[in-house]
């Protein structure tokens, strides 16, 4: 049977709560949401056990590719009308740096919506750790990806099973 | 020779050096030059729907990334920093609750700077795996080459 998410209220913090009270694998990462001018920011805390390169130290790349995707399904559960969880089908990540024992910040564009598919960009990023930049925090690009998902349709909720 | 004992201390010491690996519980189950295996017990927390028991595709992910440094690792036969410069992973088939995955990665090409590396998870039946993958590594010798 299918997953049917509760009515969303129109408050993204509050949905937000609700929804990833739903995915173990989204509070196992601890993952945090910004709303603010209507767009969204996903965040995940840093904590020792993210670490991928203790000599570094840096975070694990299947960790930021994990938050990655997993922030991009909840770009999709909060902004559409989508209500079941949309099916990864691939996904593609550049890693452009490695990420420091520091939070990290996603933003996810949704660059097509079709009936049965959407694609999502996903750009994952860091503060600059420099301390006295704090009236103008520069940003560095962690890691850029992309993902497909199947959406659901009455046809696929009956041909899943 | 060398290399066997290089793979020995591989297998004895990766836990430590990759914090995340040890936080799932994933294990070297093989390794050899040519490819590696490891597995991940299964948890709740890898679940990305309770109702219909799917592991989240970011868990599939972890493993197989770490995988693929693994065997990477064991194709190079010393100790050297790696860096993925990308991952492509195509989910073919969805992974299900109370199961162990396990991954194999081969690096199928490398030269002095660069390495190729494919991998695939599976649960039941390494025939029918429920994600491949394809990435490339940079080299980081430790010391530059002569």
């Amino acid at each position: 049977m299918s997953v049917a998410w509760p009515e969303r209220s129109g408050d993204p913090s509050k949905d937000f709560a609700l929804l990833r009270a739903r995915i173990p694998y989204a509070a196992y990462l601890d993952i945090q949401v910004n709303a603010s001018d209507g767009a969204l920011r996903f965040r995940l805390p840093f904590r020792e056990t993210l670490i991928g390169d203790s000599a570094l130290p840096a975070i694990h790349g299947g960790v930021i590719a994990g938050f990655m995707e997993c922030s991009a399904q909840m770009q999709l559960l909060l902004t559409m009308p989508e209500r079941r969880l949309p099916k990864n089908i691939d996904f593609s990540i550049d890693y452009l740096r490695s990420g420091n024992p520091a939070d990290c910040f996603v933003d996810c564009e949704v660059m097509r919506q079709g009936r049965r598919v959407a694609q999502v960009q996903i750009r994952c990023w860091q503060y600059e750790r420099a301390a006295h930049r704090e009236a103008t925090q520069r940003t560095r690009d962690i890691a850029l990806a992309r993902a497909h998902f199947l959406l659901a349709t009455e046809v696929d909720a009956a041909a899943s099973g | 020779m060398a290399q066997k004992g290089f793979l020995e201390a591989l297998r004895a010491h990766y836990t430590r050096a990759i914090p995340h690996a040890h936080a799932c519980g994933m294990q070297i189950v093989e390794i050899e030059s040519t490819h590696a295996i490891l597995s991940m017990p299964y948890r709740d927390a890898w679940l990305a729907d309770t109702e219909r028991g799917l592991i989240h595709t970011g868990a599939i992910s972890t493993l197989i990334d770490n995988t693929c440094g693994v065997a990477l690792m064991a194709a190079i036969g010393q100790f050297e920093r790696i860096a993925t410069l990308d991952l492509r992973l195509d989910y073919l088939r969805p992974a299900l609750a109370n199961k162990t995955l396990h991954a194999r990665a081969e690096c199928f090409r490398m030269t002095s700077t660069i390495a190729f590396v494919r991998a695939a998870a599976w649960q039941d039946d390494r025939d029918e795996p429920c994600a491949v993958s394809q990435a490339a590594f940079m080299r980081m010798p430790l010391k530059p080459a002569k």
